[in-house]
């Protein structure tokens, strides 16, 4: 169901949209270290996929967490980054929106490009573009407020008050999230007497409110159990008709059932990038081969 | 089926029941211990306020009559300069140690609030004589050359603020027990603040708060833990004594300006106790005393009460104090 309200989406200036960092107009075309498939270069006018990133590197402190990463992301699609704990799946996942600001001591360098927008550049404004990206982290998050206010919280803060307006925007986030039935007669409820996977759909509602671009997903089904993870899956695969979807995951039956695109990391490293199917049966390195047929990790 | 579990020697079973029992009894008594004391704390000031209970009834709390020569023992002027002294406190203390508290806890660098808060911490450790002097030379000569002509001048139209500058008063009082309470309310809340989970902050930033929303949702979810912080310190406000009968101006009487003097139930106790001539004197001090105590015990249920209501089943989330 669509809405018929105008899109409170806020569009960043025109200007930003299709510039390039030095470093990543310096490190176009390049390889990745292991030899992932290269991102191709984009002609001039032709739609850059959703999510970029090339040669981006992450600092903690002195720790390297990741290392010249390059990768894409097309629209409308489930991309899994699987890998052991520490490979840095969920340090690339949070560079995305810019979580791992709120860790002191962080350092980038390369490029990392959202809908065409630089997100390291020194102009962005960080707000919009959390705005723009929805996160579900790996344990359920709810606020501790009523399911209604959870779903509504970023509409208020977009200065949506109108409460018809309100209403049918929470019942639609809640339909797109699969909540609505088993929600709709106490919207007043406190979200924290929700079990752990309708909490986790409460928190992919939230993040539905606001319209996001992308959908960034961190281990979303964890903290689980089996039922509750197998409706969190379907519920990936209606979300990406409409969102560009990454999603962190420990589990490789996971990512093989849910996902179009695998990335596999390693150390801080993208080892491989490639459909599904293919990584999982015909994977192009030795790394990952001995990853998904479980020789380490 | 399988082998059964080897038993133990006789001889050290027996000890260990019997060391167990003995154990679980100690730790029982030490625990009734507690109660008994409540106990006796009513039962002697229940005791001992037995004849100004006969004697003046209800109308003890009531009156405003404190007349040690007639006679004649009225609290409410007690009553009221407890009530007034401690909620001119918190109105002080409870803005300033939150906002002190959110700073702490969510804009400054760790190793900053630490230091900070051990600092606050260590204010909290002072005596409260130490106070009481620094109320009456420091805050009072202040009060009577700067801020109270200031205030009469500007807001003496109001009742609040009429009279004349005396330095000692309500004013002060109110303003040495908001210092007081301060260290309670800032550490509190600045512990209640951080252990708030992390990934709420961090919901409330992916979907697009400022900094400042952001931080509105964690004092939202923190709210029961912190009212809890407001309510122990009020506590303290209430039953504090030395540092309130130094700079309280020690009149029995009730006056609408902060600026004049009054009194406390724990100030005049501190005061008259030594001098209680006449066993109906002393046992109407004894009823203040008990008044005190219910108080006390009141604004504890009450703050319960609040705490629980402020949590609407959401312990999970914020500690409760």
């Amino acid at each position: 169901m669509t809405l018929e309200t105008p899109s409170i989406r806020t569009i960043l200036p025109e200007g930003r949209r299709g510039e390039t960092a030095p470093e990543a107009r310096a490190g176009a075309g390049a390889t990745t270290s292991a030899g992932a498939a290269a991102p191709a270069a984009h002609a001039p006018g032709a739609v850059e996929p959703r999510l970029v990133t090339r040669d981006f590197n992450l600092w903690y402190g002195t720790h390297q967490a990741l290392k010249q990463v390059s990768l894409e992301v097309p629209d409308h699609s489930v991309t899994a980054i699987i890998g052991p704990s520490g490979c840095g799946k969920s340090t690339l996942l949070r560079s995305f929106n810019r979580m791992n600001d709120l860790i002191p001591g962080v350092r980038v360098r390369g490029s990392v490009r959202v809908s065409g927008l630089e997100v390291y550049a020194p102009s962005t404004d960080v707000v919009e573009l959390r705005r723009r990206i929805g996160m579900v982290f790996q344990r359920p998050n709810p606020f501790p407020k009523s399911i209604f206010d959870n779903v509504a919280f970023g509409l208020r803060l977009l200065g949506l008050g109108n409460r018809t307006e309100l209403e049918a925007r929470v019942e639609d986030s809640l339909r797109h999230a699969a909540l609505w039935d088993e929600v709709r007669d106490r919207l007043g409820k406190s979200a924290l007497a929700l079990s752990g996977g309708q909490q986790q759909r409460l928190c992919i509602a939230r993040a539905l409110a606001v319209e996001p671009e992308v959908l960034l997903m961190d281990e979303p089904a964890s903290a689980l159990d089996p039922t509750a993870t197998a409706r969190i899956e379907e519920l990936v695969l209606d979300l990406k008709e409409r969102y560009t979807i990454v999603m962190v995951t420990h589990n490789m039956q996971q990512a093989a059932r849910v996902s179009d695109r695998t990335a596999f990391m390693l150390v801080g490293e993208l080892i491989e990038l490639g459909e599904t199917r293919q990584l999982f049966t015909r994977p192009r390195q030795k790394l990952t081969e001995d990853y998904i047929t479980g020789r380490f990790g | 089926m399988g082998t059964p579990w080897p038993a133990r020697p006789p001889g050290r079973a027996r000890r260990w029941a019997f060391a167990d029992g003995a154990y679980r009894g100690l730790l029982t008594a030490f625990a009734l211990f507690v109660f008994v004391i409540a106990a006796l704390i009513v039962y002697e000031s229940a005791r001992g306020s037995g004849l100004s209970v006969r004697t003046f009834g209800w109308s003890f709390l009531t009156s405003t009559e404190w007349d040690p020569v007639a006679g004649r023992f009225g609290a409410l002027p007690y009553l009221y300069g407890t009530l007034v002294s401690s909620g001119l406190a918190m109105l002080l203390s409870v803005p300033l140690g939150l906002g002190a508290a959110v700073f702490l806890a969510e804009l400054a660098p760790r190793r900053v609030g630490d230091a900070v808060a051990f600092v606050v911490e260590l204010l909290a450790s002072i005596p409260s004589i130490v106070y009481g002097i620094w109320g009456l030379f420091v805050l009072a000569p202040f009060l009577r050359t700067a801020l109270e002509p200031w205030l009469i001048r500007h807001l003496g139209f109001l009742p609040l603020f009429e009279g004349f500058p005396f330095g000692i008063g309500m004013l002060n009082a109110g303003i040495v027990l908001a210092v007081m309470v301060l260290p309670t309310i800032v550490s509190l809340s600045r512990e209640i603040l951080l252990s708030t989970p992390r990934t709420l902050r961090e919901a409330a930033l992916a979907l697009g708060s400022t900094r400042s929303e952001a931080i509105g949702v964690v004092l939202d979810a923190a709210r029961p833990g912190i009212l809890g912080a407001v309510i122990l310190g009020l506590g303290r406000a209430l039953g504090e004594t030395m540092a309130v009968t130094m700079v309280i101006g020690n009149a029995s009487r009730i006056s609408a300006s902060l600026l004049a003097p009054g009194a406390t139930m724990a100030s005049v106790i501190a005061n008259e106790f030594t001098e209680a001539t006449g066993d109906l004197y002393l046992s109407a001090l004894i009823e203040i005393a008990l008044v005190l105590f219910v108080l006390t015990l009141l604004v504890n249920a009450v703050a319960r009460l609040l705490v629980h209501w402020a949590a609407g089943g959401r312990r999970d989330v914020a500690g409760t104090a």
